[in-house]
């Protein structure tokens, strides 16, 4: 039995450290014990500050006290220059270490291209496989490569704040056409209800017929997080945004194959010593590819 | 590496650990930050969690010969023997051999230097890669001398 199955074995019969050594051999690339893409995720995105860790650690309550089990992918980007992270998003979960029943793993983009994309599926996978009821991906929706993150969950909410600038922020980003659901966290705040109508006209104005449903939550009192956690048991995905996110991630997983080439590197020095235009650098990657 | 920087115990605030976690993210290691007031259990359980090569706590209340010695045993009844525990904040000299004897394998206070610390933690890895103790569970002796 080679070490990815023993782990998993282990992890399977709820051994939390092989679990978390099993992860970490994925994130370094290691082969899945599990079929891929057998698993399944709810992605939860949003701009920076709505409270989407708050309101996480929420749901788990709710998901604890309801007697299932939560898994969470906190994901936050690495710094360009030193590859050096700081995640903090357990500090805001404040129960999720009292529990058997919650899994927090804390992940950094790492800025591999495209390398956690490649390994958030086997997780998902594995976390799915060893029993875990809900699969959750955290990740802050403030740029196109987060967005690609998200797009690899099969269902995604998207937390909003009472600030119609987050909103706007949101509808530029391209996150409100692949959420399945929309949340308007801190509906204590003033406000909340002006966004809640803001993002529904939003939604209704274009040509979308499945238009997600938006629900007004407190993290903060709690006010509507047991809806929530009944909106997504029920929450069902649909075909035009199951389009819109495999092009999400054929471009993450395009961009990842571009940079990984030797080509590229090549082709950046071709057009910087004037023996190739943009175009034919394109073309030449494209027909060296196949 | 990945390493988890934790607050045991009452402290009431955690400048000095947001500094220390901020100045291991640009050496670039990978920081877990548990945010204020955690238990030792706790603590055990998101190192586990996180599958972390290192812990690194912060106390300031005075409490640390109770609350550091319930993490270094946690982790190693976890089976995290091979983790790599060091302590700063407000721990005064007559406290410390104590500590060195459980596994903490470095102390720093006021006066230390962020870049004290990633050199530290350099020399960790090297002792790792030469399969040196290093880690909570594994043979005491070599610590950091600042």
């Amino acid at each position: 039995m080679n070490e990815t199955t023993s782990l998993f074995e282990s992890a399977k019969s709820g051994d939390r450290r092989a679990l978390a050594r099993l992860l970490s051999v994925l994130e370094e690339g290691g082969t899945s014990p599990v079929e891929n893409g057998s698993g399944d995720s709810i992605g939860i995105t949003g701009p920076p500050g709505v409270g989407k860790s708050t309101l996480i650690g929420k749901l788990i309550d709710e998901w604890v006290s309801r007697g299932e089990t939560v898994a969470v992918l906190a994901i936050d980007p690495s710094s360009p220059q030193t590859g050096g992270a700081l995640l903090g998003d357990r500090m805001r979960m404040v129960n999720a270490d009292s529990s058997d029943g919650i899994y927090v793993r804390s992940l950094a983009t790492r800025n591999h291209p495209g390398g956690l994309m490649d390994c958030l599926t086997p997780m998902v996978d594995v976390l799915c496989a060893c029993g875990w009821d809900h699969v959750v991906l955290e990740t802050v929706g403030a740029g196109q490569s987060e967005i690609r993150v998200v797009a690899f969950a099969n269902r995604i909410i998207l937390v909003d704040g009472p600030d119609r600038g987050d909103v706007i922020q949101a509808e530029k980003a391209g996150i409100m056409e692949l959420a399945d659901l929309i949340v308007i966290n801190k509906a204590d705040l003033p406000n909340a209800n002006r966004a809640a109508e803001a993002v529904k006209s939003a939604l209704s104005a274009g040509s979308n017929v499945d238009v997600p449903d938006v629900l007004l939550v407190s993290a903060h009192s709690s006010m509507g997080v047991s809806e929530l956690v009944d909106s997504i048991t029920e929450l069902q995905s649909s075909k035009d945004r199951e389009r819109l996110r495999i092009r999400e991630r054929l471009i993450s997983a395009w961009d990842s194959a571009l940079l990984t080439s030797d080509l590229f590197d090549e082709s950046i020095r071709a057009i910087e010593t004037g023996n190739m235009t943009l175009n034919q650098a394109v073309g030449h990657i494209r027909d060296k590819s196949n | 590496m990945r390493i988890v920087v934790a607050k045991p115990g009452l402290d009431g605030h955690d400048r000095g650990a947001k500094v220390i976690a901020r100045a291991l993210r640009d050496g670039g290691h990978e920081v877990i930050y548990t945010g204020l007031r955690r238990t030792p259990q706790e603590i055990v359980r998101i190192v586990t969690d996180e599958d972390a090569a290192a812990v690194g706590l912060s106390t300031l209340s005075g409490a640390h010969n109770v609350l550091i010695p319930k993490v270094c045993d946690g982790l190693r009844e976890a089976g995290l023997g091979d983790v790599v525990v060091f302590a700063g904040g407000i721990i005064p000299e007559q406290d410390r051999s104590p500590l060195y004897e459980k596994g903490v394998r470095a102390i720093f206070g006021p006066g230390s230097t962020t870049k004290s610390i990633l050199e530290f933690l350099e020399m960790v890895s090297s002792r790792k890669k030469a399969a040196e103790s290093v880690g909570v569970g594994e043979q005491i002796g070599w610590r950091w001398n600042e």
